[in-house]
């Protein structure tokens, strides 16, 4: 067996050892504190001493003394007989008990070495992605606390100023300080309300690393690992729920795609032209299952229903193969329960393909026409531009282009369509 | 606990527009809620304010005072009235929130107050 690393321990437990400190501790930026002193010193006794049995159980215990030993010396010194540790909130009332660091029973301690450390990183993704806070707040929230990123390399993952982001992270601590947003697992009845800010949060997770929104690289892969792992982490700890699971294999299909999604250039290479074996034959097989298992449920939500669109694509052995008649009657249901400008454009690329580009593009231009916003976005027009080459509509066509090249925010993405543009003028004057 | 300020927005303009029947209506409304409120332990203080051009602004700087017609902030959206509760967490008052809102048919913000010094 090879020894793990501090780092990768550190990568695989971060999350459920803060989200166990928070319950314990109450206090969100003390659990963190405690957890980053017990890595500290996991890095100067492991690689000498050698990895304890479960060290994932060890960080939590030691972060828990080191937390309790802070508390028991500022009580000292402050003079006070013991300064109340506050005990998470009980699921039922949301109320908090506060109790002195004198009743923590050691046994407990022990206990959480030797067991499963009780699982909380559920409350601490309700917890970050509340919707009393900002959307951007949940995600970078849920990245920092549960994935164990620092703010530095969220903020480069986000392409925003590290101060900016470190004040978007000090804030919304502040707020789940001041307001008392609660440390629970919302009731079944409040899931509907409480449940899709945190697929969103994920999903916009992986859509900034899926596209990077501006700048060189097409893909940052590092946070769609992230997402992947969050979106399998939501399943784990709520199997029962059918957009949990549709989530999960949407981001596998998806991310199975990676490595054909660019050339050697770093160019994307549309769905119609990847090298198909490039292809993650695992990961596509364990989004199929995963669609399938959602189809027997028959519960549709729309990431089962994006998923199944993406299980349609993966299913072809060749793109000529696809079943573009399921896929359209996939995209009408999405549709139907989201019925936004964008699955307007997606579901006119698929009638385009079963009836036809005259019908795709009265669809697209439909699409249009009910939300102004998808003309100012690249893809709309260079959807257009397809459809209007393969009427033989050119000078339509090189127009849609050139409007997708002027909103194109990718470097990559403008070189693809740039060259298009190019194909199409060599091929005019050929 | 934690007490929260509830306060109930709304562009004064509206409310002039609006009938004497709908106003009736959420009079009554709010007093339902009033009830279900104090039934429940979870209410300290409430009041609907008079218009925002009743207001008088105050400041005192070095001992010297000067009164001037109000509102502070001459804004379309103003306060025209509110709730004083507590509650176990934000949960709990958003919960109210969404009652209260419903009851005075506009939007209602939900903001903690800091906790009083040990």
């Amino acid at each position: 067996m090879t020894e793990p690393d501090v780092a990768a321990v550190f990568r695989a437990e971060y999350g459920r050892s803060v989200a166990t400190l928070t319950r314990f501790l109450g206090d969100i930026d003390l659990a963190e504190e405690a957890v980053q002193e017990a890595f500290a010193v996991a890095v100067g006794r492991w690689p000498a001493a050698g990895f304890p049995p479960n060290p994932g159980g060890w960080i939590t215990t030691t972060a828990r003394n080191k937390a309790i030993d802070r508390l028991r010396h500022e009580s000292a010194r402050d003079g006070k007989h013991a300064e109340a540790v506050r005990i998470g909130a009980s699921p039922s009332t949301g109320s908090s008990a506060r109790i002195d660091t004198e009743l923590i029973d050691p046994g407990e301690i022990e206990r959480v070495e030797e067991d499963a450390v009780p699982d909380d990183r559920l409350r601490l993704i309700f917890t970050c992605c509340h919707p009393a806070l900002a959307r951007e707040a949940q995600i970078a929230l849920t990245l920092r606390l549960l994935c164990g990123l620092t703010t530095p390399e969220i903020a480069r993952a986000f392409l925003v100023p590290e101060p900016t982001m470190g004040q978007r992270i000090s804030r919304a601590k502040k707020k789940i300080k001041a307001a008392r947003i609660p440390y629970r697992v919302p009731a079944e009845h409040e899931l509907p309300e409480r449940l899709p800010p945190v697929l969103a949060a994920v999903y916009l997770t992986f859509t900034a690393g899926y596209t990077a929104t501006s700048g060189p690289d097409l893909v940052r892969a590092d946070l769609c690992e992230e997402a992947v792992r969050l979106a399998r982490l939501l399943v784990d700890l709520m199997p029962d729920e059918p957009e949990a699971a549709g989530l999960l294999a949407l981001l596998l299909l998806t991310h199975a795609r990676r490595r054909a999604r660019s050339d050697p250039e770093g160019a994307p290479v549309l769905l119609t032209d990847q090298d198909r074996s490039l292809w993650d034959a695992a990961a596509i097989a364990e989004g199929h299952a995963l669609v399938r298992r959602c189809l027997r449920r028959n519960a549709p939500g729309p990431y089962q229903l994006q998923a199944a669109i993406n299980a349609v694509h993966t299913d072809a052995a060749r793109a000529a193969d696809t079943d573009w008649r399921q896929i359209l009657a996939l995209y009408d249901q999405l549709l139907a329960l989201t019925p936004t400008p964008v699955v307007a454009l997606n579901r006119a690329v698929a009638l385009a393909e079963v009836a036809g580009p005259e019908a795709g593009l009265e669809a697209a231009d439909a699409a249009l026409a009910s939300g102004q916003a998808l003309g100012r976005w690249h893809l709309f027009h260079a959807t257009r531009a397809e459809l209007l080459t393969r009427l033989g509509r050119d000078a339509e066509s090189r127009e849609a282009l050139r409007c997708a090249v002027a909103l194109a925010t990718n470097d990559a993405e403008r070189r693809l369509l740039d060259r298009r543009l190019l194909d199409r003028r060599l091929s005019d004057s050929a | 606990m934690t007490q929260y300020l509830l306060s109930v927005w709304a562009d004064e303009s509206t409310f002039a527009d609006m009938s004497e029947a709908d106003l009736q209506r959420a009079y009554s409304q709010v007093d339902v809620f009033n009830k279900e409120l104090e039934a429940s332990g979870s209410w300290v203080f409430a009041g609907g304010l008079h218009a925002s051009r009743t207001a008088t602004v105050v400041r005192s700087v070095n001992g010297e005072v000067t009164t001037t017609d109000g509102p502070f902030a001459e804004t379309k959206e103003v306060m025209g009235g509110f709730w004083v509760i507590k509650a176990d967490d934000l949960d709990a008052a958003l919960v109210w929130a969404a009652k209260g809102s419903a009851a005075c048919m506009g939007p209602v913000e939900v903001r903690p107050f800091q906790d009083e010094p040990q």
